[in-house]
């Protein structure tokens, strides 16, 4: 129960603390950090690695924004639509990347993501190409308002709170159990009566819906849609966040995803070949904490303490 | 007499080379059935034919009556079948219970829920610890399975697949590899299944495998070359001759 109070208490309390640039930037991190989380569903717990996750993320922003300036939806509308169009086509994509495994379905998942990308760049009646979509404002919940960086803040600390708590309960629960079973032994798993290809599609399907949970949080932030949400770089990114920050962990992908939008925040002022050093950094975490950071911190502090003993 | 596995006129091939040909047999409710033959003869591949693990290319199987050739693996099971692996396919980083619990819950409805915790469902507990003071691995039922002997992993192969009280029960060479002591362990443990339980065995140890079986099937190159009783089975010149060799 601390373990989870005393950050929660701590992230509600940084608006008092920190500064315009740093609230931002910790808006951010926390839509990485769910955006990662909802891949590491597939990842971590189920083995399928996906290299087009940004695909969700991205369908559900396009949509909301989509609606909200073409057809004039209000916001809630707009993210009812955003929500339940991207978990139906998440479906369709799921239950195609999923007749097969390994490489072959991180591929598919590839390839289904450059689709939605191209769409993104060439469907100019409605995606705006190059240009995105722009002229968007936050919603307002409850009447609140959200342009502000504090207000946005706190909306999205409580959004992806919940959803981190959904995923917590989901991976500790039976389901969650038959999951993490078919990713260490799928044959076993059939001969005790599990569907395992139904586990992996809904397993799919709401990760899928979480990531367009974060995608609408990412249009929200930023009031602008660009077809570079849904490239290759996106997915890729956010599956070294999970990797780096410890995949089949609850706190692992959210520490990767910081990690990421950090290093690319900081780096990218400094130094123009940003990526080059965030390739270094990877390296030598797979180099020294081949499970990541939150497995590899772990060990490492139990060495320390095993030491004092 | 009830049958509780038919199967009539089974093939499977891999890439035109037959691994199982035209096999037919009958297994009735509640019998000991030993499957033997050499090395390649194709048990095992016998064996995934009856769970579904392999499809078949012609051939019916039936399950207490039932169709269950286009089944899937998973749906064979929800009908009463369980089976062991030739190499063990445990859940290594999970412990013994929650290995056990997995069994339990893949026959459940409980199995689809998502948002209650797995830890929760105490009684699930009760039912995995009396099932491993069954196979005498109650004391270890927290530790993980990667921590355990090879011989306890064996035990705990069975359990698994006891732990969901299976109609029919498929042991793919349950003593292979087992020091002597262990081997007289994993015997007590099948000599304990109630006769609810039909069981059909691959075992190599023919000492032990005699002992218990009431009828034998011996395969050769994937056909049955000879099936009945024991001593029918023992006393053919086939079996002596491409099996027992002598």
């Amino acid at each position: 129960m601390i373990r989870i109070a005393v950050p929660l208490i701590a992230l509600a309390l940084l608006p008092w603390t920190a500064g315009e640039y740093y609230i931002n930037l910790a808006s951010q991190i926390m839509i990485a950090a769910l955006f990662a989380a909802s891949l590491n569903l597939l990842v971590g717990y189920g083995g399928m690695t996906s290299l087009g996750h940004a695909a969700y993320l991205g369908l559900a922003a396009y949509v909301s924004a989509w609606t909200f300036l073409k057809l004039g939806v209000n916001h809630a509308g707009a993210a009812a639509i955003a929500l339940v169009s991207t978990t139906l086509i998440a479906c369709v994509f799921g239950w195609l990347a999923l007749r097969a495994s390994g490489l072959s379905f991180l591929m598919i998942t590839l390839a289904l993501s450059q689709v939605l990308w191209g769409l993104g760049y060439r469907w100019v009646n409605v995606t705006n190409g190059d240009n995105g979509l722009s002229g968007l404002t936050r919603p307002e919940p409850f009447g609140i308002n959200l342009d502000g960086s504090v207000a946005y803040y706190n909306f999205t600390l409580i959004v992806v709170a919940i959803a981190l708590y959904v995923i917590a309960r989901f991976v500790n629960s039976p389901f969650g159990a038959s999951l993490a079973g078919t990713r260490d032994q799928a044959r076993r798993m059939s001969a005790l009566g599990f569907d395992v290809w139904r586990i992996r599609w809904i397993t799919f399907v709401f990760s899928s819906f979480l990531a367009a949970v974060a995608g609408l949080l990412y249009i929200y932030y930023h009031k602008y849609i660009h077809p570079s949400a849904l490239a290759v770089s996106s997915s890729a990114e956010v599956l070294l966040g999970v990797i780096a920050g410890g995949s089949g962990t609850l706190v692992g992908p959210v520490i990767g995803a910081a990690l990421v939008l950090l290093l690319k925040n900081y780096a990218s002022a400094y130094i123009e070949r940003w990526n080059t050093l965030m390739g270094v950094v990877f390296v030598l975490i797979v180099m020294f904490m081949p499970d990541g950071l939150v497995p590899g911190g772990k060990r490492l502090w139990a060495r320390i303490r095993g030491g004092r003993k | 007499m009830n049958i509780a596995l038919k199967i009539d006129d089974l093939c499977k091939s891999f890439g035109g080379l037959p691994a199982t040909r035209h096999v037919s047999m009958e297994i009735a409710s509640g019998e000991r059935r030993l499957i033997i033959g050499p090395n390649g003869a194709g048990k095992t591949t016998l064996f995934n034919l009856i769970t579904g693990d392999l499809p078949s290319d012609s051939g019916r199987i039936e399950l207490f009556g039932t169709d269950i050739t286009a089944r899937p693996t998973h749906k064979r099971a929800h009908l009463g079948m369980a089976r062991t692996y030739q190499i063990i396919t445990l859940f290594n980083r999970d412990t013994i219970a929650h290995n056990l619990a997995l069994g339990l819950l893949g026959l459940s409805p409980r199995r689809h829920q998502m948002f209650s915790a797995l830890a929760s469902h105490t009684d699930m507990r009760e039912t995995v610890i009396a099932t491993l003071e069954r196979v005498g691995l109650a004391h270890l039922a927290d530790r993980p399975v990667s921590s355990i002997s090879y011989g306890e992993k064996r035990r705990v192969e069975i359990a698994l697949a006891l732990a969901q009280r299976p109609k029919l029960l498929l042991l793919d060479e349950p003593l292979a590899g087992l020091s002597l002591e262990e081997r007289g362990a994993v015997q007590n443990l099948i000599a304990a299944i109630p006769r609810e339980t039909t069981i059909i065995m691959i075992e190599h140890d023919m000492d032990v495998a005699l002992e218990y079986a009431e009828r034998i099937t011996l395969l050769h190159y994937g056909e049955v070359l000879a099936d009945g009783t024991r001593a029918d089975v023992v006393n053919n010149p086939r079996t002596r001759e491409v099996y027992l060799g002598h």
